[in-house]
């Protein structure tokens, strides 16, 4: 926040009331999407397995994830006896506030809610990177070795597919040429996913691993590890990391929406409305990517981060920058449809070239 | 070229699973719709037939949970009048060992196969109870010349959607 004195004129009442309103509401927004989400997906993953999914609370089942949060509510607290208490209480906090902090700065209409900052999306990058402390802040304290592979195993994850995607962002940030997120959304007049090709498959591989979801989610995988990092956890606190859990979810659908799908930009309706819609578009992906693809091992992951993602992005951000740098005038389609080669053919020469264990180990 | 390994299989994996999200689903919903029975079924519901039974007994010592509660008074021909034919269905384990037993077929099981009561009281069953009617016909357990009349394996593909 660079200037505090004097007051933005759009901002209603002084600057004390304009921040608690917004972070009551972002709070509000945050906690009834999640809600909404599990709802969705839940009902989502039904329809892609020949089901109904949740059906008996309320209309269409949509206040099960309400019952289900008065249900850990009223679950009992249990501490391991020989587990480390104070990491232990701490864990859930340090897990969700940062995902809670990013939405400070994402616009949902033309201006962020809370803060418009010029760094935005370094800003979401490096808070949301914090919450991975908490998971293993869990995971050392719980004195289970289930939650410590776990954590570690997400730990290791986490950081790798950072660079991936911090290298996908800087492709986005070249085409715009600003680090702000309201900026970003200004500069689409065509969403940047026909730019960005390659960029935006990076950007949602990395961010599923990220969020530790399908396919990608070997630090819960409950065929190894009985249930990872939040083994010990019940109640409540088990209820902040699955709240974590969505809310990560809506972030980095957020995120997407924001980076490649043109955020808040549309037609007729009303902004917000747009970028909702393109959110949870972005989480039917999720989990549709969910519903259809096993999880992969824990080797294959950190393989293909390093191996596939990494020289992928690295190579993106170049021709990105040479095309930024030499081409700044010319016509959009043209670029759209060389982009568009450039990451098929990329894709399937590295594809090609993907090995693990030196060609020793299936891939 | 095959281009599975490179991201198609994926793909045509992703296309599979859209296809299944426009499917009716295949689960029944269970109390607004049920599927359709099998005539052939046996159904866990007890009947008790006044005329054919002679008040042998035979059913209560045969019952492996003692369920069955059996008064008689005195013998009048080459019968006894049952004073009391009394069966606890919390206690019956469905074996239809009941049924098998009883030398003169006056016992049978229904169609019926949702017993469940919300108190203890009524699960125990007095003799009234345990008549034929119209809705409690006996199946074809146990007893071949019922069996014959019922048709062949009926498939359980339609669903009843009326509720009960």
């Amino acid at each position: 926040m660079s200037n505090l004195a004097p007051l933005p004129p759009d901002w209603p009442g002084g600057y004390w009331l304009h921040w608690g309103v917004f972070v009551i509401i972002i709070l509000a927004f945050v906690l009834l999407t999640v809600l909404i989400f599990i709802w969705y997906e839940r009902r989502g993953l039904g329809r892609f397995q020949a089901r109904v999914g949740p059906n008996r609370a309320g209309p269409f089942g949509i206040f099960q994830s309400v019952a289900d949060a008065v249900k850990i509510l009223t679950k009992e607290d249990i501490v391991p006896a020989k587990g480390d208490k104070i990491v232990f209480w701490l864990a859930p906090v340090v897990a969700f506030v940062p995902v809670l902090m990013v939405f400070a700065v994402i616009p949902f209409q033309s201006g962020a809610l809370l803060a418009d900052l010029n760094v935005g999306i370094l800003y979401v990058v490096a808070v949301s990177s914090v919450s991975v402390i908490g998971i293993f802040m869990a995971g050392w304290s719980s004195n289970n070795k289930y939650s410590l592979i776990g954590a570690m195993r997400t730990v290791a994850q986490v950081v790798s597919y950072e660079i991936p995607l911090g290298l996908a962002i800087i492709g986005v940030v070249l085409i715009s040429g600003s680090l702000s997120l309201t900026e970003i959304v200004a500069a689409q007049n065509i969403p940047f996913i026909l730019f960005q090709p390659l960029g935006f498959l990076i950007f949602l591989l990395a961010s599923l691993a990220e969020i530790n979801r399908a396919p990608f989610d070997v630090m819960e995988a409950d065929s190894e590890l009985v249930a990872g990092f939040h083994t010990e956890y019940s109640g409540m606190k088990f209820g902040l990391f699955f709240l974590a859990e969505y809310a990560e979810a809506l972030v980095a659908s957020a995120i997407i929406a924001t980076l490649f799908l043109g955020g808040w930009r549309g037609g007729v309706l009303p902004p917000v409305l747009w970028f909702l819609i393109k959110v949870f578009g972005v989480f039917f992906l999720i989990f549709w990517i969910r519903s259809t693809v096993p999880r992969v091992r824990i080797d294959q992951i950190m393989g293909f981060a390093w191996k596939f993602l990494l020289p992928l992005a690295l190579i993106n951000m170049f021709i990105t920058g040479i095309e930024v740098v030499l081409l700044p005038e010319a016509l959009p389609w043209p670029i759209i449809f060389v982009n568009l080669a450039i990451a098929v053919i990329l894709v399937v020469v590295w594809s090609k070239l993907f090995k693990l264990g030196g060609g020793r180990v299936e891939v | 070229m095959k281009f599975e390994r490179f991201g198609l299989g994926i793909l045509k994996g992703m296309a599979v699973t859209l296809k299944h999200l426009f499917r009716r689903p295949v689960t029944t919903q269970y109390p607004e719709e049920r599927l359709t029975v099998s005539r052939r079924i046996r159904g866990n519901e007890l009947i008790w037939c006044r005329e054919k039974c002679t008040g042998c007994a035979t059913c209560a010592k045969a019952c492996p949970q003692g369920a069955i509660e059996i008064t008689t008074g005195k013998p009048e021909g080459d019968r006894y009048p049952v004073e009391k034919f009394q069966v606890d269905s919390g206690y019956c384990i469905f074996c239809g060992l009941c049924v098998e037993s009883c030398p003169y077929g006056a016992l049978c099981l229904s169609y019926e196969y949702e017993k469940a009561k919300y108190r203890r009281k009524e699960l125990v069953k007095a003799k009234e109870e345990l008549a034929t009617s119209a809705e409690k016909q006996p199946s074809g357990y146990a007893h071949p010349e019922i069996e014959e009349t019922l048709p062949r394996q009926t498939l359980l593909l339609n669903r009843d959607k009326s509720k009960k």
